[in-house]
């Protein structure tokens, strides 16, 4: 059994708590995201199911395991890519390879097949020392390296940060292949529009688990109307915005701003009405649009 | 599969070394410059004591004083003058340490008495120039009283001879070379590994060896062999050097040296795994090794000796594993002691490795 499951998990450090209650359970063979902004608390809760970190309360495992009691087993059985690149930079990629098979006990041929897709793409540098490679490529090698003993449960803490967009798809894609390998994976990630690529996912913020579903569900649990703003001078059109009664929410959403209305069912004439307001106060030329919430819109109406 | 995994972590630990950029010089050059050039620099034998010299008397004596004086390869005559409140001006501009002013009559007074006076003045700012040179002035002087018949009064019949025994010549560098090779022990065995260790958590790759099966203690041990090993490798270079350039071969056994070592370094690894428990930065396990590193050093004899400390120092010195290897090594290259000698020495080396193994353990357990 290659689940996971975590039962009113709670860690205080000092005054601060990183984590408050959280359960979550995991199925075998799912690609599961943590989502969250920074402080949200995923690194800690990574932490404790690697059994690097003792939780206050609460009780976790990983394929079973208890991660006190059976921490050397688990050990053996999961892969943990942290959020800082921390192999040995002054090894060569195939030199961090071949230590971390060892280490696991194990050969890199024995495991090839599942490394190979990620592996072949860096294999031409494969005598390069390891804090000589790009980002792209160190992440593929972090990944390699957490692979190469075929764990169970893979934990990956925020793999796609600082990484460019194309290589993020990439990356992405690579999971994917891992998943139906039957791999259980378990990825943190603080960008939102990474939340679709999941089975499902937990929404974290400030040690709280908000919500857990699948990205579709969370999506469909938006239940007001979402409008998209755009306008010249944003920044004051967003003051303007907020002091029109009948909005409920109204936040800057990259080039748009996104806002809902106090009540479920918007008519034609609210629309018509908020656009004289908006005359009014000179702003002319603003355009209106009807759009599908996505897994960001749901985080910012938790 | 531990051994396997054991060796393989070895492999990486000596790659990694070879591979860094500065640790094999710091490694290597650091204390052979050490070996070389501290015996010579750190000698606390004077020469060149700048001697002015009032003669009142102009004397054949006086001369012959003089002359054995200066002969003897302690004093410089930087200064002559006719009156001693010119020769206090010698000493007021730096250009005379010592002032011996011989009285007017002193020839005279010395054939009809027997017995006569000489002023000794020394600049007494760097104290032990002026102590050890007016020593050196009254040695002098009492010799050539002996030579010429005289004795002071209150010394009649009396003569002190001292003999110096086990380093004859009071060869200073035979007395700092074995103590300059426990300090390079210390510094390789305890404090190079531990800032080791602390550089893997400060790039959080220890976070990966962590989640991993390998156990804790494999890893420390992956971490301590190849220091251990680099060394003894460094002590059989220093014997080798102490030879070359000093002539000096231990007296005692090199087992027994050896031995010793091999202890001193396990004690000494525990407390450098106990201060890399405590430090989560280079920087923090830097200042705690400086602090432990001075006051050992100060506090081990083997600069000043321990004897001429304050009775509360002399007895902060037994908490001082360094001190204990320091007269160990003494004793066995100067002295030729037998195990059985020392064996004092080698249990309290038993019980600091044993304390600080104790201490590195509970540190690691408490971070756990």
């Amino acid at each position: 059994m290659n689940n996971v499951s975590i039962q009113h998990i709670s860690k205080k450090y000092a005054s601060i708590e990183a984590l408050q209650d959280i359960s979550l359970e995991i199925q075998p063979g799912e690609l599961f995201g943590l989502i969250g902004p920074d402080g949200a608390g995923k690194t800690t809760l990574f932490r404790i199911l690697t059994t690097l970190l003792l939780a206050d309360s609460g009780s976790a495992s990983v394929c079973g395991l208890d991660v006190v009691k059976d921490l050397r087993e688990i050990r053996k059985r999961v892969g943990y890519m942290p959020g800082r690149f921390s192999l040995y930079q002054d090894l060569t990629v195939e030199e961090n390879l071949q230590f971390f098979a060892t280490v696991f006990n194990t050969t890199i041929e024995k495991n090839y097949d599942l490394v190979r897709d990620i592996y072949v793409q860096i294999e031409p540098f494969k005598h390069r020392r390891a804090g000589k490679l790009s980002g792209g490529m160190k992440q593929k090698l972090a990944l390699s390296c957490a692979l190469i003993h075929r764990p169970d449960v893979l934990f990956l803490d925020e793999p796609t940060t600082g990484v460019d967009p194309v290589s993020r798809v990439e990356f992405w894609d690579m999971l994917d292949r891992l998943k139906k390998q039957g791999i259980t994976i378990l990825v943190s990630t603080p960008y939102m529009d990474e939340a679709s690529r999941c089975d499902r996912i937990a929404l974290m913020r400030a040690g709280k688990c908000l919500s857990v579903d699948t990205p579709e569900n969370i999506r469909r649990s938006f239940t007001r109307s979402l409008w998209a703003v755009q306008g010249a001078q944003m920044y004051p059109l967003l003051n303007v915005l907020r002091n029109y009664p009948e909005i409920y929410s109204c936040y800057a959403f990259g080039d748009a701003h996104h806002l809902t209305f106090r009540h479920q069912n918007v008519s034609d004439n609210e629309i018509n009405a908020l656009q004289e307001y908006l005359k009014t106060n000179g702003y002319t030329g603003v355009e209106l649009r009807k759009i599908e919430p996505s897994v960001e819109d749901c985080f910012m109406a938790l | 599969m531990r051994l396997n995994t054991l060796r393989y972590l070895l492999e990486k630990e000596f790659k990694q070394i070879r591979r860094d950029r500065f640790l094999p010089k710091i490694i290597f050059i650091i204390p052979m410059m050490q070996l070389i050039i501290l015996p010579f620099a750190a000698n606390f034998e004077m020469h060149n004591i700048n001697l002015s010299i009032v003669d009142n008397d102009h004397s054949v004596t006086s001369q012959q004083l003089t002359n054995k004086i200066l002969s003897s390869g302690y004093f410089r005559l930087t200064d002559y003058s006719p009156h001693y409140n010119e020769a206090i001006k010698s000493i007021e501009s730096n250009d005379a340490d010592i002032i011996l002013e011989f009285p007017q009559g002193f020839e005279k007074r010395l054939g009809r008495e027997g017995t006569n006076e000489l002023l000794i003045a020394a600049n007494a700012v760097n104290g032990t120039k002026g102590g050890m040179g007016s020593s050196y002035l009254s040695s002098i002087v009492q010799n050539f009283n002996a030579e010429k018949g005289y004795y002071p009064a209150d010394l009649v019949g009396v003569k002190v001879t001292a003999t110096n025994l086990f380093n004859p010549h009071l060869n200073y560098k035979s007395y700092m070379v074995p103590g300059i090779m426990v300090f390079l022990l210390t510094i390789i065995a305890g404090f190079v590994p531990a800032l080791n260790i602390v550089s893997e958590k400060e790039k959080g790759t220890i976070e990966q060896i962590n989640v991993s099966p390998v156990p804790k203690s494999l890893f420390m041990l992956s971490k301590l062999i190849p220091f251990w090993v680099i060394g003894f490798f460094l002590l059989t270079i220093a014997v080798g050097i102490a030879w070359l350039i000093y002539g000096l071969i231990p007296v005692g056994s090199l087992g027994t040296i050896y031995l010793f070592a091999a202890v001193y370094m396990i004690g000494f690894t525990g407390l450098g795994l106990a201060i890399s428990a405590i430090s989560s930065t280079q920087q923090q396990a830097m200042f705690t090794t400086f602090f432990f590193l001075i006051i050992f050093a100060l506090l081990s004899g083997l600069f000043t000796p321990i004897s001429s400390m304050p009775e509360w120092a002399q007895n902060i010195t037994l908490l001082n594993p360094i001190r204990y290897f320091v007269e160990a090594m003494r004793m066995i290259y100067l002295k030729g002691s037998h195990f059985s000698d020392i064996e004092g020495h080698f249990f309290m080396i038993c019980f600091f490795a044993v304390l600080f193994n104790v201490l590195a353990v509970a540190g690691y357990r408490k971070t756990q």
